[in-house]
């Protein structure tokens, strides 16, 4: 379902404000790591799992040192995911239902046809993406240092 | 499975494993004493590697009686380091307090515990030679390092049985048995009881008190090596013995009912 389709719904339900916002974009995050975050759990290496048990890890120990770690890089690709969908729900709520915020300023412009406006707001979405991508790809880049053999700190 | 605390290392009794409707173990009997250097060969598909699984605990489908240590390790075809630990909580993965060496058995603070931990880890990465690579991620190391890194995985847990599934191989190299040597030495040194399992007829009379050779199902062969160490590979007892064991058909000993019959070559087990 597409969760854009949710808009109306969530005013209904939440009213006007930030939690129908805080609501939906929750619940477009939710499933692309889900998704992802499963998916890579069923494809840890059974090697390894087998490598642990037969070292004596237990079923906690094998969940944390070798399901969860080994998931990690596809939590990440989820979670990056996540976030464009974040974005364009956001931007979406706020166009539709806001009082504030970046789409509720584009809205205003484009009734009272200020373009200028509308590109300092896309700019301005531009660069919070930027910022958002760039966040998740220190933090694979701190987490995953095994990968490529960072020495890390 | 039981665990045996006295007597052989490993007994094994009547085990069969069947993998759909082909039988790779049939009614299999070994008996394996503490310290004996044994190697497992056989062409591949023979269930080398299965019967290795059974001893390791990794395979509980099978039927018949399994004796083997409560300390045992196992060195995999392939290193098996975890690649997200850097080398040094590989070597100490899955130990606990009182779990590894019966002289830990008190209780002790967590903390004196890990130090312990990391003591015992330090010492058996030293003792293949990769005290330096302890923080490395394993992705660094290059193929003999990390086999070596495996093997002290193994050495920490003062294993009664080490259970290697061909860790030696190092194609493309001029001498293919780089790291048979260090093998060969630590459980010289650390005297386990050792089942090592390859297809490498020079191999096994290398560094076995005792060679099997696993065919149909069975223990076919069952042969003392008994030259005298080091060995090497131009001695005359060598190619004699060499000979024999590579048959497949060799007159099989410790062979009682059960006639030979000939499968064709099966997939991979």
């Amino acid at each position: 379902m597409p969760i854009l389709g949710l808009v109306p719904l969530a005013i209904i339900w939440f009213g006007v404000g930030e939690w129908p916002k805080v609501f939906l974009i929750a619940l477009g995050c939710t499933f692309p790591v889900y998704v992802s975050t499963y998916a890579a759990i069923r494809g840890v290496d059974l090697k390894l799992v087998e490598a642990g048990q037969t070292f004596g890890l237990r079923r906690w120990g094998l969940v944390r040192k070798v399901i969860l770690p080994g998931a990690l890089p596809g939590f990440l690709v989820g979670l990056r995911f996540a976030l464009v969908g974040a974005w364009i729900v956001d931007v979406v709520a706020e166009e539709i239902n806001a009082q504030s915020g970046l789409g509720y300023l584009i809205n205003q412009a484009q009734s009272t046809d200020r373009i200028d406006i509308m590109f300092l707001c896309l700019a301005i979405y531009a660069v919070l993406g930027l910022l958002a991508d760039a966040a998740v790809r220190m933090l694979e880049r701190t987490l995953l240092a095994w990968r490529r053999g960072f020495s890390g700190g | 499975m039981a665990s045996a605390s006295a007597g052989p290392a490993i007994l094994v009794r009547d085990v069969s494993r069947r993998f759909g409707d082909r039988d790779v173990l049939r009614r299999l009997n070994l008996s394996i004493g503490a310290n004996e250097f044994v190697a497992l060969l056989g062409r591949s598909g023979t269930g080398k590697t299965t019967f290795l699984r059974i001893l390791g605990g990794l395979d509980p489908e099978y039927e018949g009686e399994v004796l083997v240590p409560g300390r045992r390790a196992v060195v995999f075809q392939e290193p098996r380091l975890i690649p997200w630990l850097r080398v040094l909580p590989n070597v100490g993965l899955g130990l606990r307090p009182g779990g590894s060496s019966p002289g830990s058995g008190s209780p002790k603070h967590r903390s004196s515990w890990r130090g312990e931990l990391r003591r015992q880890s330090l010492e058996a990465l030293a003792e293949v030679g990769l005290a330096s690579q302890a923080r490395a991620w394993p992705v660094t190391l290059s193929g003999g390092e990390a086999q070596r890194a495996a093997l002290a995985r193994a050495l920490v847990r003062d294993p009664q049985l080490m259970l290697l599934d061909e860790p030696v191989r190092c194609p493309g190299r001029a001498d293919p048995h780089p790291h048979a040597r260090p093998a060969a030495d630590l459980c010289a040194r650390h005297r386990p009881a050792v089942l090592l399992v390859t297809h490498d007829v020079d191999e096994a009379i290398l560094l076995a008190d005792r060679a099997l050779v696993l065919a149909d199902g069975q223990i076919r062969l069952d042969t003392r090596v008994t030259l005298p160490r080091p060995r090497d590979r131009g001695d005359h007892g060598f190619t004699t013995l060499r000979f024999p064991a590579c048959s497949p058909n060799s007159a099989p000993r410790n062979q009682p009912r059960e006639r030979r019959r000939e499968y064709g070559p099966g997939g991979k087990s």
